[in-house]
């Protein structure tokens, strides 16, 4: 495919979905905000709200950039890296011998692994961070010339890397791929969005309709079974829904949408005992009602990348 | 003109570069005048915290810096004196016509606020240095003005002491509650005492 192009009547659908669903949301919020009795009900309802407005703006910001074309969802994924990997390297306790490996990843990393997204110069995009930088990181702090804790560093920085810039960057990646039969890669970037995000939604709220049993209670109180079942079915039921603007079969929806909903659990998980070994609820405070950028974008950055292979594997 | 449009400038960059969160604990921001001080690891220190004040406080809030380090180049000297409205105060004892606590107590009267960083130089960051006096000789010659005591956190990792090149992490600002001296009080009690009132807030 070629950089830049225009919405198909399928793409736009969806965000008309899309809206229609936000609005919905935003009556039922109202009318649970008028209902609420307690003060717990009503903190729950301001919360609910809060994260619905949040969620217009996100998706406001979203569709632009898709609209823009493969430059404008390339530019805006680099964006939400780099504010993800602030997020994460703030509560990494680095040293002041870190300062300059730091500098490298926030201005030259970042820009130039989403610089091999739109040139679409795949070999390199695959190897610059696991390859590249994995190995000058660590020489990089060394030279430094401060030993303390150095490995724990040294770890933490590229696990922050891997996690905010390498799996993220697969998401615009979606576009760079030749699929058989099939050129509408927003639609597939947009199919993979919706569905991780939406299992996010349903999850919370089939686990605030019916949750009991928690999965890891030591780890996150608010994921419970019941959450994760009836978010994980009802949002494959919603994938497979969407096939028609996906290179996939309905069948083949269903199966990619359970494979990535149930990554953007584990993504959600493992984010969580990040942030509790650290002390803290939220990775940030950028987006009201949901915390960080990393809070919002964590579930992504685990189905992304395996969302990309298996359908560069099997499809391209 | 050019110098207020640059401070507007200066303190947006501020804001996206260091993405400061302030937090009010026991402090609310008012009209008024007040002497605002706080821990000292950056040269961010002071744009960074004067950024996050409400617009309308910033203009006549005035950070108190040293000369021998603002009036070394034009183009520091434009920054202290035309951007930031520095109160500049000569910290090196020698060949002083006037004290920098005349300095400060001369930006009072003409109904201006004050950034001072009490610790006089940078630290690294770990720990909060012993306050230097000028603070009590204002606050004596001051006494209705209240004290704000400003915890900045994480600017000594976006931007050392000795490091050129800033990272963009997140920090935070934390404003506590206000105080003033106590009648009677001593100069090494108030001192302890303020430092204490920092240090609580980290």
């Amino acid at each position: 495919m070629t950089l830049g192009f225009s919405l198909t009547k399928e793409t736009i659908w969806l965000l008309e979905g899309i809206g229609g669903l936000l609005v919905v949301a935003s009556i039922a919020g109202f009318i649970l905000g008028k209902r609420a009795a307690t003060d717990a009900a009503r903190a729950t309802v301001a919360n609910l709200n809060a994260r619905i407005r949040a969620w217009w703006l996100m998706v406001a910001v979203f569709a632009v950039a898709v609209a823009m074309g493969a430059i404008g969802a390339t530019v805006l994924f680099a964006l939400l890296s780099f504010l993800a990997l602030r997020e994460f390297v703030t509560l990494t306790p680095t040293r002041r011998g870190d300062h300059m490996a730091l500098f490298w990843i926030f201005f030259i990393v970042v820009p130039f692994q989403y610089l091999l997204v739109a040139i679409q110069w795949y070999g390199l995009f695959a190897v610059f961070v696991p390859v590249w930088v994995f190995l000058f990181l660590p020489a990089r702090i060394a030279v430094s010339g401060d030993a303390e804790r150095f490995l724990e560093r040294a770890a933490k920085i590229q696990f922050a890397l891997m996690i905010c810039v390498y799996c993220v960057s697969h998401v615009p990646a979606l576009l760079m791929l030749e699929l058989k039969g099939y050129a509408n890669n927003a639609g597939l970037l947009l199919f993979l969005v919706v569905v991780v995000q939406m299992s996010d939604v349903l999850q919370y709220v089939w686990g605030k309709l019916l949750g009991k049993r928690k999965v890891a209670p030591t780890i996150s109180p608010n994921k419970t079974w019941e959450g994760l079942i009836g978010g994980v079915l009802s949002a494959t039921a919603l994938g497979s829904g969407l096939f028609w603007i996906t290179p996939f079969t309905p069948l083949q929806a269903a199966g990619m949408s359970l494979v990535i909903t149930t990554l953007g659990f584990a993504g959600g998980l493992t984010m969580s005992a990040i942030k509790r070994d650290s002390g803290v609820k939220d990775f940030g405070a950028l987006i009201e009602g949901h915390g960080g950028v990393l809070d919002r974008i964590d579930s992504l950055c685990f189905a992304g990348p395996v969302f990309f292979h298996l359908t560069r594997y099997y499809f391209a | 003109m050019s110098g207020r449009l640059l401070a507007g400038a200066i303190a947006g960059f501020a804001r996206l570069l260091a993405g400061a969160t302030v937090r009010y604990a026991g402090y609310k921001p008012a009209e008024g005048q007040r002497i605002y001080f706080a821990n000292h690891s950056s040269h961010l220190d002071f744009v960074v915290l004067w950024s996050a004040l409400p617009s309308a406080e910033r203009v006549k809030t005035r950070p108190v810096a040293g000369s021998d380090y603002w009036e070394k180049s034009a183009f520091k000297r434009f920054l202290a004196r035309e951007v930031f409205r520095a109160v500049l105060v000569d910290r090196t004892g020698t060949n002083r016509e006037r004290s920098p606590v005349d300095d400060m107590v001369a930006a009072l009267d003409a109904g201006d606020s004050l950034i001072i960083f009490p610790e006089g130089t940078r630290g690294d960051g770990t720990a909060i240095a012993p306050f230097k006096s000028g603070v009590f000789h204002v606050a004596s010659k001051k006494p209705d003005v209240d004290l704000v005591p400003v915890m900045i956190e994480n600017l000594n990792r976006i931007l050392p002491k000795g490091e050129v090149v800033p990272v963009p992490l997140l920090s935070s600002i934390t404003l506590g509650p206000p105080t003033r001296l106590g009648s009677g009080e001593t100069k090494e009690l108030f001192l302890a005492r303020l430092r204490g009132e920092l240090e609580r807030l980290g």
